[in-house]
């Protein structure tokens, strides 16, 4: 099963940045269970074999103030992907830091090595205000301002700053096929 | 949350502003822009002035911004009546019925953070058929306004969005690859009863213009 993490604080951002996400599951046939991160609790996580965290609203950094609810992290082995605020997430997770960086809109994205099925320059959208680094996690992928794609050095933890659920999809899906 | 609805009184963004007051939120006010630009990049032109009347049976505040339809500088006219909404209305947040156009989406993003409001779409990403049979299911009664693509001609302007139609343009989406909810700007609409309004709007005249496969109507309702 895979858990869907929820990021935005008002429930109508989720039909933007959650309800997307989901419909590439549903399209991949797989279960999943759609979670508010505030409401996550331990079990959630012994049935799941992947975590997908959205994104968030671009104002929206309420998830900042309260990452104790990702302490599960670094304790989790299986796969997680991390979109844009989920990114976030997981290099704070790992001692990252937060740097103010926006992008808004569709950007190229250079990757340096295939990750989750994509090489070479593609066309994102972009919808972030900042951008993490962490030394714990290699970096795939920039744009001419930022970080936009990183993996774990150990684990199989993904994150993505651009939203590949906006003409990307096929890198979620990848990452579902895992 | 007090939100304002940019508003053109065609399908997407009359469900939006449904989602939005089913989800909870307050429609403090709608905001139309006018375009002297057939060919915008941001705003639906046709029937636009029949927005008051739309906005009359909302019970909603409108407010109306001109504009010359000029490439980024109707952003200009976007952001100041985003502005007028913020001060007259006391808004948080901006909803559109943005479904897939990154252009239209980044740059009502931008204004909104520059103005300190919240964005929703929620309709962004939603598949094009399903958001047709959502219109048909939940009563929307829409007509077609103006049709802009090969193979659309002048027998399509009043059709109303209904099981017909959502067979036609399925065929039309498997053999031209039509957006089928028009997200190309292959055809535009008007709705002239939702759950949202107070009483149905009757047509009491049009105006028909165009040529080959570019064909508006300009309505006059009640």
């Amino acid at each position: 099963m895979i858990t869907l993490v929820e990021l935005p604080k008002e429930k109508l951002h989720n039909l933007e940045f959650v309800k997307p996400i989901e419909n590439v599951i549903r399209k991949e046939n797989k279960n999943f269970k759609r979670i508010r991160y505030k409401d996550l609790t331990s079990d959630i996580f012994s049935e799941s074999d992947k975590v997908i965290i959205s994104g968030t609203s671009f104002r929206d950094n309420d998830f900042l103030c309260n990452l104790e609810f990702f302490d599960w992290i670094k304790n989790f082995d299986r796969p997680i992907l991390g979109i844009c605020g989920g990114m976030h997430i997981l290099g704070m997770s790992f001692n990252g830091t937060l740097f103010k960086t926006q992008e808004i809109g569709l950007m190229e994205v250079e990757f340096e090595k295939e990750f989750l099925g994509v090489n070479d320059k593609i066309e994102v959208y972009e919808l972030h205000n900042y951008v993490v680094e962490s030394s714990d996690f290699e970096i795939y992928a920039r744009s001419q301002k930022c970080i936009q794609a990183i993996k774990h050095k150990d684990k199989p933890f993904y994150g993505v700053m651009f939203h590949p659920e906006v003409k990307k999809k096929n890198i979620i899906a990848n990452f579902i096929r895992l | 949350m007090n939100c304002a609805v940019l508003f053109s009184g065609g399908k997407d963004s009359t469900y939006a502003a449904y989602i939005a007051k089913k989800n909870n939120y307050n429609i403090s006010c709608l905001i139309s822009i006018f375009s002297e630009n057939p060919e915008s990049y941001m705003f639906h032109t046709p029937s636009i002035s029949k927005v008051e009347k739309q906005a009359e049976i909302m019970d909603k505040p409108l407010i109306i911004q001109k504009t010359k339809g000029e490439k980024e500088i109707e952003l200009d006219d976007l952001f100041h009546a985003i502005m007028k909404a913020k001060y007259d209305f006391n808004i948080n947040g901006i909803i559109t019925g943005t479904v897939e156009s990154a252009y239209q989406a980044s740059r009502i993003q931008k204004i909104c953070y520059d103005l300190e409001l919240e964005c929703f779409n929620p309709l962004w990403q939603k598949s094009q058929l399903e958001l047709i049979k959502e219109l048909i299911e939940k009563k929307f009664n829409i007509i077609i306004t103006g049709v802009f693509a090969y193979p659309f001609d002048k027998s399509w302007l009043g059709k109303k969005i209904d099981q017909k139609f959502l067979c036609d343009i399925r065929e039309l989406y498997e053999k031209y690859k039509i957006n089928p909810a028009g997200e190309g700007g292959e055809y535009e609409t008007f709705v002239l009863n939702c759950p949202l309004f107070k009483r149905e709007l009757k047509i009491v005249g049009n105006k028909i213009y165009g040529k080959n496969h570019s064909w508006k109507m300009e309505i006059d309702v009640k």
